[in-house]
């Protein structure tokens, strides 16, 4: 995968912190923050998935002039049943070797990892899938090592 | 303020209530934030006649967030060192959560201490819907 350019706002952690319920001023007052022990703002743990907002390919968010596969005015921009429908996302696990600030300029790289299968009582084969992601700052510096496992069910998930 | 090793021991737990009737508005606000525009999460006639679901669901790393918030109240800011998670049921609109964290270790490597911990985020009917780990620099 191509490397992705992560720019990090300060506006762009308010809204995330927000999104999360959290009102720690730590990610969102700079005066106050300077006070704390991270000694300034910085992002809330999982804020390094919102890279998604700078790669230009990402399939989740719906582009100008492309079919889109949630609803308009029918249940699916889309003829038949899309295939994502049965993707879901199984773990994501974080290392950080630094916390992320705003100013920050981040390269980001992800590598596909092991693939697995098991079999679901509640939802059919399911096929497991390891993404690798890597954030390094302006420096070259490791800031956050990532993993996640995506996994994608035979059929939707029974909540029974 | 970092947590002490001192006053910590093996067993210890922090839990906080994290969302109350999680609003469907909360899932938009994430997906906005995130980028993470999929609409099982915020387009209820795609979920429920193309995806087959009952409702919308939140996204997984929305309810990541929300653990997150749970594990930084209780280490402090900028010291976790490793934070990660299992998804093992899906939130609904309406639903409550509560995460805890459970002190399984405190160990010491090259003279910085740590604290490891296991974390539970369960809804209003007991079932869990985030398992976890974590790890947070702490002071002696």
């Amino acid at each position: 995968m191509a490397k992705i350019t992560f720019p990090v706002e300060a506006s762009h952690i308010m809204m995330f912190a927000r999104a999360i319920g959290d009102t720690n001023p730590v990610y969102h007052d700079a005066a106050a923050a300077k006070d704390t022990e991270a000694g300034g703002i910085i992002a809330p743990p999982s804020f390094a998935q919102a890279v998604a907002q700078f790669d230009p390919d990402y399939f989740l968010r719906p582009k100008p002039g492309q079919k889109w596969f949630g609803s308009a005015k029918g249940p699916s921009g889309i003829e038949g049943k899309p295939t994502s429908s049965g993707g879901l996302h199984a773990e994501q696990h974080y290392e950080f070797h630094r916390h992320i600030r705003p100013g920050d300029v981040l390269t980001v790289e992800t590598k596909p990892g092991k693939t697995w299968e098991k079999e679901s009582k509640r939802a059919g084969k399911l096929t497991f899938r390891e993404r690798i992601t890597e954030y390094r700052d302006q420096n070259g510096e490791l800031v956050i090592t990532a993993r996640g496992v995506g996994v994608t069910t035979e059929r939707p998930v029974d909540q029974g | 303020m970092a947590l002490k090793a001192s006053a910590l021991k093996v067993g210890d737990t922090h839990s906080e209530r994290v969302v109350e009737n999680l609003s469907r508005t909360q899932i938009v606000q994430y997906a906005g934030a995130s980028g993470d525009y999929n609409p099982l999460h915020t387009d209820e006639v795609y979920t429920t006649q193309v995806a087959g679901y009952p409702s919308v669901f939140a996204h997984g790393m929305l309810t990541m967030g929300l653990t997150g918030k749970m594990l930084t109240n209780y280490v402090g800011d900028g010291t976790l060192t490793k934070f990660g998670v299992r998804f093992t049921n899906q939130v609904w609109p309406g639903d409550t959560l509560d995460a805890k964290a459970t002190v399984v270790a405190l160990r010491e490597e090259g003279g910085q201490h740590y604290v490891d911990l296991a974390l539970s985020t369960t809804n209003q009917d007991g079932k869990e819907v985030v398992s976890g780990s974590a790890t947070a620099r702490i002071d002696p």
